[in-house]
């Protein structure tokens, strides 16, 4: 039994492989045709980040990281929410505005903030439940939907609840008091002196939450169960309908924390610059993480890694970052068909394996047959 | 190996000229052997029945003489040239035809435009081919109008406008694939008629089927498959159906019948006036009423898609607005949500066990614990109790026979009748006090299936009430205390297994009877 548990490890770490490879090669030719130095780049993007570059890997991979998990949640049930880029964005301006008022002291007003996030991610994620669960609206239509108005909702609202700093065009809501700021941990006492989000202690409780809850709990494996099979899980006694909507919500209830680590760690309020577009690179590190607690760690820190690591290419090798832009995209794809294949294979394995124990149960039957 | 096929020396069908001449035929799939040095030879103008249990290797062959799987090994003749067959298309060229199961045809199209599609070159799409499909239709006895919707023709026209789709193309070997699976019994006959007709004009006829009473009345030949290889090739007037199936499963063979009556007068499942409004103005269900006492298996008998599903599923709660009153020993369902039934003693034996009862891409643990989420071995409060429900797996492998490596194999990778064997015992582990059978037994083989009428009867004597659901009308008469037809959603004739004839029943489900 350990010898196909072993198959089945090295087989889940050859398909991420397999697609790296694929990516590395795929970009390498695009480098190729359009005349760029392909050695350099990868040189400089290979190359080991300085103490500096590993504290901004971490920040961003953090916030990759819950963002990952949100898109995944939804996966496990086979439920697209193309909204995470959305919800974090409603959730993190709601968190803002209310962690600005300071209606509570020191960290009880962090503690309120953040959890403002997680039900206004929730809610907003919840429409996209309710419509898919009582009128059958696909959740990838309504969440593309909901992102649009969740952008222009925040814009008009960003305006009435905004302080604009004298002489800057800068549109942003009240900070929020020090007191309330999440401290960052030091990772090196340097020089340089190298600081990370105090969030990453959440992301990592949120990632054993998500394993815990979806593996080891009933509900996790209702969950799963209609991700696999609606009919079977329908079946079984899930209510289906309730799942969509506890699925939706708890997904945006997720990407409710993913503005929070900057918002508690490095902005301390929400204004017209504040970082976008974190919703989709969740979707592809959740492909690319296999939906696995681990593996989207393991994606968040790769996405993380290569758009740090791209930043001089303009300086050093002439060439745009969006090169990165490109591999990651190109990840994305290879991953989607590399885990067919090996799926693919795996499951052929094991036919015949099953396959082999049943010769092996008739052949000594025939022996004692005829002996 | 002998490379001669294990014909039948000294009679008049050995006369008549093979057509079709397969020599060592042999076919691996990963890990499996499906064909093995198959020797079978077809005579012109006969019917050749080829029998064997489910995975017994028929398909498979059928797909190799029909194109659609090259053959690893072994050599195809057709009326004395070698061939190869690398497509259908190949296949309909060198005159092969086949006639599938589940029936291809475009229920929105006449019969002419489903005949015509793809062989649109032959005789055009108008005029000709319509004399065309007349010509066949008179020729063979088919009774095809051309220009009725094939959406209000019945099953057994369906199959032969199928048939003439094949004849259309000019197939003088036509292959059909248990052809009688969907039909009821005097529609058998009918097709048979059809089948003498084709081979009284010279066509040769090659007949899969595993139901050996059908082979024996009509095949001029039979060549028994078992585990991938042709064991022997017979002559339906020296054999009986209980030789054959030795044959096929190469031992001692079950019967469904059932013993003494354990019947108890406590009423367990009451079902009164159930309806189901439909889409259209006919109820999918109508006014159903009956009971099942503890102790009893009512068997539901009916062409499929009269409202068998509709009623498992009303009774299961997974298909709302049905009205009427279901109750489990004395309990009102109408409240309950699916698992509430399930866990006030309710067990399921889906119909489709890859829609309904299994995660396909699921390990055999966690298999074992759909459905019986809330309930121990599987869960321990809120979380779900891996190490039990893998214990319990593995007991369930031991005793209902279930032939996999461990309980960590996934789902996909056992045949359907190991799937439904952990099926069978997943839901009798919990003891429930009904069980709802839909098709126990299809699909599976001839050993799964004596197993799992045993499990059935096991616990009926232990005081379970079954609900039967099945199309097998042995299978009814032998495990039933009760049967009732069902036609169009409704009840239609109660009858007593111990002496209602297949006929009879039959006749009931199709509303020609009394």
């Amino acid at each position: 039994m350990s010898s196909t548990r072993v198959i089945r490890i090295v087989l889940g770490i050859s398909a991420p492989l397999l697609a790296l490879v694929a990516a590395f090669l795929i970009t390498s030719a695009v480098l190729y045709l359009a005349d760029d130095p392909v050695l350099k780049v990868w040189d400089q993007l290979l190359s080991v980040p300085e103490a500096r570059n590993v504290g901004n890997i971490v920040d961003n991979a953090t916030v990759l990281y819950l963002s990952g998990l949100a898109a995944a949640i939804g996966f496990r049930m086979n439920l697209f929410n193309i909204g995470v880029d959305g919800q974090y964005r409603i959730a993190a301006f709601v968190a803002a505005v209310v962690a600005g008022e300071a209606w509570l002291p020191g960290y009880l007003n962090t503690f309120l903030a953040v959890l403002c996030a997680m039900a206004v991610g929730a809610l907003w994620a919840g429409i996209a439940g309710v419509l898919r669960a009582t009128r059958g609206v696909s959740e990838v239509i309504s969440t593309i939907m909901l992102n649009a108005i969740a952008t222009g909702l925040v814009a008009y609202l960003l305006r009435k609840a905004s302080e604009q700093a004298e002489g800057s065009n800068v549109v942003a809501t009240k900070t929020i008091p020090e007191d309330s700021w999440l401290p960052s941990i030091t990772i090196s006492d340097g020089p340089p002196v190298v600081d990370v989000y105090g969030f990453v202690v959440i992301a990592v409780v949120m990632g054993l939450l998500y394993w815990f809850v979806l593996n080891k709990t009933r509900f996790g494996f209702d969950l799963r169960a209609t991700g696999r099979s609606t009919t079977a899980a329908v079946a079984s006694g899930v209510s289906v309908n309730k799942m969509i909507v506890a699925a939706m919500m708890l997904s945006g209830a997720m990407a409710g924390l993913v503005g929070m680590p900057i918002l508690l760690g490095s902005s301390h309020n929400y204004g017209s610059t504040f970082q976008s577009g974190l919703g989709f690179a969740g979707i592809a590190i959740a492909l690319l993480g296999r939906n696995n607690a681990v593996g989207i760690g393991v994606g968040a820190l790769l996405f993380a890694f290569l758009d740090e690591q791209s930043n001089p290419l303009q300086i050093l090798v002439g060439v745009s970052p969006d090169i990165v832009a490109i591999t990651q995209g190109v990840i994305v794809l290879t991953v989607v068909i590399s885990y067919e294949v090996v799926r693919r294979y795996g499951v052929r394995l094991e036919q015949q394996a099953v396959a082999r124990a049943l010769e092996q149960e008739r052949s000594t039957q025939k022996k004692e047959v005829s002996a | 190996m002998s490379s001669t096929a294990p014909t039948v020396e000294g009679t008049a069908a050995a006369e008549t000229p093979v057509t079709v001449r397969l020599r060592g035929i042999g076919k691996r799939f990963p890990g499996v052997i499906a064909n093995d040095d198959v020797n079978i030879d077809v005579r012109r103008g006969t019917i050749h029945a080829i029998v064997g249990e489910n995975g017994a290797g028929k398909s498979t062959l059928m797909k190799i003489l029909y194109g659609v799987q090259p053959p690893d090994s072994g050599t195809i003749e057709i009326n004395g040239e070698q061939v190869s067959l690398h497509s259908p298309a190949d296949a309909i060229k060198a005159g092969v035809g086949m006639v599938f199961q589940h029936f291809m045809l475009a229920d929105n199209l006449t019969v002419v435009e489903n005949v015509v599609l793809g062989a649109e070159r032959l005789h055009g799409i108008g005029g000709g081919a319509r004399a065309e499909i007349k010509r066949i239709s008179d020729a063979y006895g088919l009774d095809i109008e051309p220009d009725t919707l094939v959406e209000d023709l019945g099953v057994g026209a369906r199959q032969r406008v199928e048939i003439l789709k094949v004849l259309y193309r000019g197939a003088s070997i036509v292959i059909l694939d248990e052809p009688t699976a969907v039909l009821v019994p005097h529609e058998v006959d009918e097709l048979f008629d059809n089948l003498r007709e084709l081979k009284k004009e010279g066509l040769s006829v090659i007949f899969i089927s595993h139901k050996l009473d059908e082979v024996l009345s009509v095949a001029d030949e039979i060549t028994v498959i078992r585990r991938g290889t042709t064991v022997k090739t017979v002559l339906p007037t020296e054999v009986t159906a209980r030789q054959l199936a030795e044959l096929m499963v190469g031992s001692e063979l079950p019967s469904p019948s059932t013993e003494s009556s354990t019947v108890t007068d406590q009423v367990l499942l009451s079902v009164k006036n159930l309806s189901l409004p439909g889409v259209g103005s006919r109820p999918l269900l109508d006014d159903i009423s009956f009971e099942i006492h503890k102790g009893e298996v009512l068997g539901i008998a009916g062409v499929e898609g009269n409202g068998q599903a509709e009623l498992v599923e009303s009774i299961m709660g997974m298909r709302h607005g049905a009205t009427g009153t279901i109750t489990l020993s004395g309990t009102d369902l109408h409240t309950m949500s699916t698992r509430d039934r399930r866990e006030a003693g309710v067990g399921y034996i889906p119909e489709d066990r890859h829609r309904h009862g299994l995660l396909l891409d699921a390990p055999l643990w966690e298999n074992r614990v759909l459905g019986h989420q809330s309930r121990p071995p599987s869960a321990k409060g809120p979380l779900i109790d891996k190490r039990a429900a893998r214990a319990d797996t593995e007991r369930i492998i031991e005793e209902y026979d279930v032939r996999t490596p461990g309980p960590n194999v996934l789902a996909r990778a056992l045949s359907g009748g190991n799937q439904q064997k952990l099926i069978v015992g997943r839901e009798m582990s919990s003891e429930p006090i009904l069980l709802i059978a839909a098709h126990p037994t299809r699909g599976v083989d001839v050993g799964a299936q004596a197993a799992i009428w045993t499990h059935i009867k096991t616990a009926r004597r232990n005081g379970l009430a079954v609900l039967l659901i099945s199309a097998d009308l042995d299978e009814l008469i032998g495990l039933s205390d009760t049967i009732e037809v069902i036609l169009r959603g409704k009840l239609v004739g109660t009858f007593d297994p111990g002496d209602v004839t297949p006929e009879q029943l039959g006749s009931a489900m199709t509303g020609a009877g009394s």
